[in-house]
């Protein structure tokens, strides 16, 4: 693998999490419980598209192929996608929405906090504009795990439950690849297996204040993006997302 | 003083354009009447997100998700910002909501039609933002304080909207032979329910003596419906685009164009619960009501726990 694939590799992991993210956000939108959260959640949304079109644009860039944005973001096949199953799950309450959230929220931080004393321009440059909305996401989704995890014993339970259905799907966001071993030797960017020791930390500590419980899975985590193998819910995310530009290929929008 | 003393001091204040604002005495039934219009346009935004929201994830770039997010996202500000305009009338939001869940209160009709493709993103934002700025121009000149400045703030925001939406049409008009079709029948079915939106004509709208007297509206529907026309049919056209009517045709002498037989018999079955999308729309309301319950109890919860732990702190 040369640097450039390495680094088309890690762009499009980066942007595929977010827009894939993003995309299950803005399912949310008129549907929240409150108008405060539909604003918040499409705030989030809102970002996290923003920070994809940054990423796939770059990739485009990097690859040299002459592909956009949106070239890679309607025109790629369900194998071609690089983010993490944490983030295509279902939205399902408003309980797994805000774990889904967390989760990822607090591993999206640490990461670009590292990717801000990148080597690579881009990515510096990137992280350190993106961090910032991060760091509200994290607040907030942080703010509701809690509020909901020690709110009644129906939120409690559901937040439980949530937690227990996501939880497996958190290991594959450390899982690191030829491209990251690459990368990290140029320090373009952060190894996972220390954003790991941080995240653990810091959601542990939090899921206790929640006075939830981090589930036995005895030893199973889903793991598959690396390689472009998700799971049940991403040929439907795509299938919506992509449907009206592959039906009009020549047509611009 | 008495009422008919305070009611005429009110109507000097009003006529001497002054606004009228929260604290301030006013008659019951100016009270009455802007509660119930501002409460039915906070609705109205809030609505108004579900058609819009239908395609938010399969907008065909990335640029219109993202500019179709944050535009559903400000109709929700509006919809925030209208609740505490009409909370300084004395209602809260709780009332308001359970209103609109009932049925008892009203939001624009507009929003009992589906949203089929692409283009009617761009027929909404063109059309049924353009008459809302039409409308809300107006509605900013009027008497009371606090909607009025809502209004203000809320134009310009649906200024952008106007243009955005505009843009995606003219795009489509100019695109493939596919994407021009997908336009012209997004004209086609929002056409007439905009022009409808801006409410009956002025020979059927009741109540309406009293409404201008008071300055709670200061034109007439049937202006400001004009002026809606006059500003979209050149755009229409500059776009080629043909408006649904084959009566519409430029008067030289007025310099207005003038539209064919509005079909008033479909507004009024529209009004009254009976149009394509009216169970769809306040089916999603209602769910997003219940099943929001329990986060609505568990935060309560949460902050009564708060409290109690501070006081034990303390
Ligand atoms: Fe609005
Ligand atoms: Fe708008």
């Amino acid at each position: 693998m040369t640097e450039k694939e390495a680094r088309f590799e890690y762009l499009i992991r980066l942007g595929d999490n977010a827009l894939i993210l993003g995309q299950r956000l803005g399912e949310w939108c008129g549907h929240a419980h409150q108008l405060e959260s539909d604003i918040a959640l499409t705030n989030i949304a809102l970002d996290n598209v923003g920070q994809a079109r940054n990423l796939l644009t770059e990739a485009g860039k990097v690859e040299g192929k002459g592909r956009s944005e949106d070239d890679l973001a309607f025109f790629r096949t369900e194998n071609e996608f690089r983010n993490n199953l944490l983030t295509e799950q279902e939205n399902g309450n408003f309980a797994q929405t805000i774990t889904r959230q967390y989760l990822f929220d607090v591993f999206q931080f640490h990461l670009y906090s590292g990717l801000c004393s990148s080597t690579d321009d881009f990515l510096k440059g990137f992280a350190e504009k993106s961090v910032k909305e991060v760091t509200y996401h994290r607040k907030l989704s942080g703010d509701w795990m809690v509020r909901l995890g020690d709110g009644t014993e129906e939120s409690h339970d559901k937040m439980q439950e949530a937690l227990d259905i996501l939880w497996p799907f958190t290991g594959e966001l450390f899982e690191k690849t030829e491209a990251d071993e690459i990368l990290i030797a140029s320090g373009a960017v952060p190894d996972l297996e220390e954003i790991k020791k941080i995240w653990i930390e810091e959601t542990s500590a939090k899921i206790e204040e929640a006075t939830l419980t981090i589930p036995d899975t005895m030893g199973y985590m889903a793991r598959g993006s690396r390689d472009g193998h998700h799971t049940e819910y991403m040929g439907y995310i795509l299938a919506e997302m992509q449907a009206l530009p592959r039906s009009m290929p020549d047509a611009t929008w | 003083m008495d009422t008919a003393e305070r009611e005429k001091k009110f109507q000097e204040k009003i006529d001497s354009g002054l606004k009228v604002e929260a604290k301030e005495w006013m008659p019951e039934n100016y009270r009455k009447q802007l509660t119930r219009m501002i409460s039915q346009h906070a609705h109205s935004e809030i609505v108004g997100m579900l058609p819009e929201g239908n395609w938010i994830t399969r907008a065909p770039s990335l640029r219109r998700k993202a500019v179709l997010l944050a535009k559903v996202q400000d109709e929700a500000g509006h919809g925030l910002y209208l609740y505490s305009a009409a909370e300084t009338l004395g209602i809260d939001r709780k009332t308001m909501i359970d209103q609109l869940l009932s049925g008892r209160a009203k939001y624009s009709s507009i929003f009992n039609y589906p949203t089929l493709s692409w283009a009617d993103i761009g027929a909404i934002g063109w059309l049924v933002d353009g008459a809302a700025i039409v409308n809300q121009t107006m509605l900013a000149r009027g008497s009371y304080g606090p909607y009025s400045r809502a209004m203000v703030r809320i134009c310009k925001e649906e200024s952008f909207h106007n243009r955005q939406g505009y843009e995606i049409m003219y795009h489509l008009a100019n695109g493939t032979p596919e994407q021009k079709a997908m336009a012209q029948d997004a004209l086609n079915r929002w056409w007439w329910p905009s022009i409808q939106m801006l409410g009956p004509s002025d020979a059927q709208s009741k109540n309406s003596e009293e409404t201008m007297r008071w300055k709670i509206k200061v034109e007439s529907n049937d202006t400001v419906r004009q002026r809606f026309i006059d500003r979209t049919v050149p755009q229409a056209h500059a776009a080629g685009l043909t408006i649904p009517d084959p009566d519409l045709k430029f008067n030289e002498e007025t310099g207005h164009w003038e539209i064919g037989e509005i079909e008033w018999t479909e507004f009024y079955r529209v009004i009254k619960g009976h149009g394509p999308c009216n169970r769809k729309r306040l089916k999603a309301r209602q769910e997003a009501e219940r099943e929001g319950r329990w986060v609505r109890e568990a935060a309560a919860a949460y902050a009564a726990k708060q409290r109690a732990r501070a006081v034990q702190a303390a």
